[in-house]
């Protein structure tokens, strides 16, 4: 058995305590195409966020009357009933197919798949890679949280090592269970593709970078360059067993400390996760370096 | 009318363009391969989309894709092939998907399969049995016309002989009843209407709070009863005063029904009946023939499938026997010493009472 890292210190956010001041609606935010507020997804979860986002990017983009969605399997089905536009349910891992034909059929639209780690890395590996590959003209859309969340905090291939689920206990132990797959790194050299990027839910700064994302990849699409292809790293507290308050904090500093966030391709601009990791490193020693 | 020597595989490619195919999807296979040989071929020559999926997942994912923008859409394999298919091929009926699967078959092995499927769920597929390319021709614009019309996969079962066997066929489009229009279709335009569409295999409607597949269920159950009762076809022969009637499907029911003549001539009281739609079977009309007939006697290329059905319709008004068995090449692609007139001869005039 190798040995396990381990995992960071995570802060601690008193939850017994009354809040300081009683909670007030600031307004309204639902986007135009979403059909009502309601959802059965749990508090705290990232992928309402998520989604509403790439929402509010089809409506901006003038695209929501020319827009096909096809959603997999996991928590974000529930939006099936809710999101304001054209939609193929497919099966688990199979949505970039699904897409595929749609998009043949309907070249002038502007075709999205929604997935998430367990639906597009362990079920469909295949299909995501060939979709890829093959550059269909087509935006994959991945919410990554590292577990199975609907079946309730299972391990998937993109679960970081020493991160327990129902089903590593202990962690995720390279010797035991291998090694997490980064499927941006593995999308973004392909020929067939034209952009890949990983963002994240955990604060706002991280909401605004990857709506950009979304922004660019649609573009992408759009203009006919190839496969496009936006990871989103979002909390489940439910799934990984933390507290509602401190799921952006453990995204960010666990699944995000693996899968870094950044543009991993732009037309001919390939980068690496490794290279972002190194790159937000050398950040954080420079921002920590006294100023002379 | 022009006739132009074709096989089988040609045929069928040309007669899905004659219907207004427009999408396909495959993995070659034999006795698959040909038929996407063709359609790669033919489709893009016609304005369609042909995809060398890179497994049968692929292929029928495409189809279900392109399917449900409301185009007609195909996809197909062997028997293996369609095991891989099974998840999607079941699920695509509970999201009612028209799309046309051709089955090219290693021999008769796959009748269970065709039939009743592998895949999850209550759900049914219109099985059509060709024993012909002139008939491949035409159930081939017939089964795109009833997925339309009952908005439900339809396979078209065939093997190494119909893929391969040259007849002289015509190839035009044929005339059907009007369709109803596939406003159910996605082609995004609805997005922001509050009325967008959403095409799933659970009975989702928009801005529902909470699903209910129970009811969805049992209105397909209900449709599936349907199609049940009005799209049985078989063919019969001799059967008035026949008996000993003799069942077969597919290619093999060519060499039934050729011997049965032959032996009719020679004054054997023999009859021939043939499921053209193995599902729905023509459980009714083979109840009627069997009720005068001393044996039922089921000539099929595998260790017993549909001989399931024939028992179920003939419900012991006459005995049952089997004069089919495996049978295969030593490739194992379906074409064995079975097909052979002499022996199928042989094999009805040995249940001869």
């Amino acid at each position: 058995m190798s040995d396990r890292p381990v995992l960071p210190e995570l802060p601690t956010l008193p939850t017994d305590a009354p809040p300081s001041e009683p909670a007030r609606q600031l307004g309204h935010f639902r986007p135009r195409l979403l059909l009502h507020e309601d959802h059965d997804l749990c508090p705290g979860c990232g992928e309402p966020l998520a989604i509403r986002t790439l929402l509010e990017v089809i409506d901006e983009m003038g695209e929501a009357e020319n827009t096909i969605g096809v959603v997999g399997i996991g928590c974000y089905t529930a939006f099936t009933s809710t999101m304001d536009v054209d939609l193929v349910q497919a099966l688990h891992g199979r949505a970039p197919s699904v897409a595929t034909g749609a998009k043949r059929m309907r070249p002038e639209t502007i075709v999205f798949t929604l997935q998430g780690d367990g639906d597009m890395v362990n079920e469909g590996l295949q299909e995501v890679l060939h979709t890829a590959a093959r550059g269909e003209s087509v935006t994959c859309v991945m919410l990554n949280n590292g577990v199975f969340g609907e079946t309730g905090g299972h391990m998937t291939a993109t679960t970081v090592l020493g991160q327990r689920t129902k089903n590593s206990l202990e962690g995720r132990d390279a010797g035991y269970h291998g090694y997490p797959i980064l499927i941006a790194d593995l999308l973004a050299p392909l020929g067939g593709t034209a952009y890949a990027a990983r963002g994240s839910v955990h604060d706002a700064p991280a909401v605004g970078r990857t709506k950009n994302m979304l922004r660019r990849a649609l573009e992408t699409q759009r203009r006919g360059d190839g496969f496009s292809f936006v990871e989103i790293l979002t909390m489940c507290p439910t799934g990984w067993f933390v507290p509602t308050a401190e799921g952006p904090g453990y995204l960010n500093s666990v699944l995000g400390a693996v899968h870094a966030t950044g543009e991993l391709r732009n037309a001919e601009r390939l980068v690496t996760t490794a290279e972002l990791l190194q790159a937000a490193k050398d950040d954080a020693g420079r921002r920590e370096e006294p100023l002379s | 009318m022009t006739r132009t020597l074709m096989e089988g595989s040609s045929a069928i490619t040309e007669a899905a363009i004659a219907a207004g195919c427009r999408f396909f999807a495959g993995y070659p296979m034999t006795p698959f391969t040909e038929l996407l040989e063709s359609f790669a071929r033919r489709l893009p020559e016609s304005g369609g989309v042909c995809i060398n999926a890179e497994s049968e997942l692929e292929a029928v994912g495409m189809a279900w894709g392109a399917a449900a923008t409301g185009a007609r859409a195909a996809t197909g394999s062997t028997g293996q092939g369609l095991a891989l298919m099974q998840e999607s091929l079941s699920e695509l009926t509970r999201a009612e998907l028209p799309l046309v699967i051709f089955h090219m078959a290693r021999g008769q092995s796959d009748y269970t399969q065709a039939t009743r499927g592998g895949g999850h769920g209550d759900y049914h597929h219109v099985v059509l049995a060709p024993i012909d390319v002139h008939e491949a021709v035409e159930h081939t614009q017939l089964a795109f016309h009833l997925a339309d019309r009952w908005r439900n996969p339809v396979h078209l079962y065939g093997d190494f002989l119909l893929a391969h066997t040259s007849e002289a066929v015509s190839i035009e489009a044929a005339e059907f009843e009007p369709l109803p229009e596939k406003d159910w279709a996605v082609d995004g335009t609805l997005g922001g209407s509050g009325r967008s569409r959403n095409v799933n295999p659970i009975g989702m409607t928009k801005g529902a709070k909470g699903i209910e597949p129970e009811s969805f269920w049992k209105r397909l159950q209900a449709k599936h009863d349907q199609i049940a009762r009005e799209e049985v076809r078989f063919e019969a022969e001799f059967t008035e005063d026949a008996e000993l009637l003799v069942v077969a499907f597919g290619s093999l029911a060519r060499f039934a029904r050729y011997a049965v003549r032959e032996l009719r001539r020679a004054g054997v009281r023999v009859g021939y009946w043939r499921p053209i739609t193995l599902w729905p079977f023509p459980t009714e009309a083979l109840a009627e023939v069997a009720e005068g007939v001393e044996r039922v006697a089921v000539l099929e290329q595998n260790a017993g499938q549909m001989i399931d059905d024939v028992r179920l319709s003939v419900l012991g008004r006459s005995p049952v026997v089997p004069i089919g068995e495996i049978s295969s090449d030593e490739a194992g692609f379906g074409i064995g010493p079975i097909f052979d007139l002499e022996d199928v001869r042989r094999r009805i005039q040995e249940v001869c009472t």
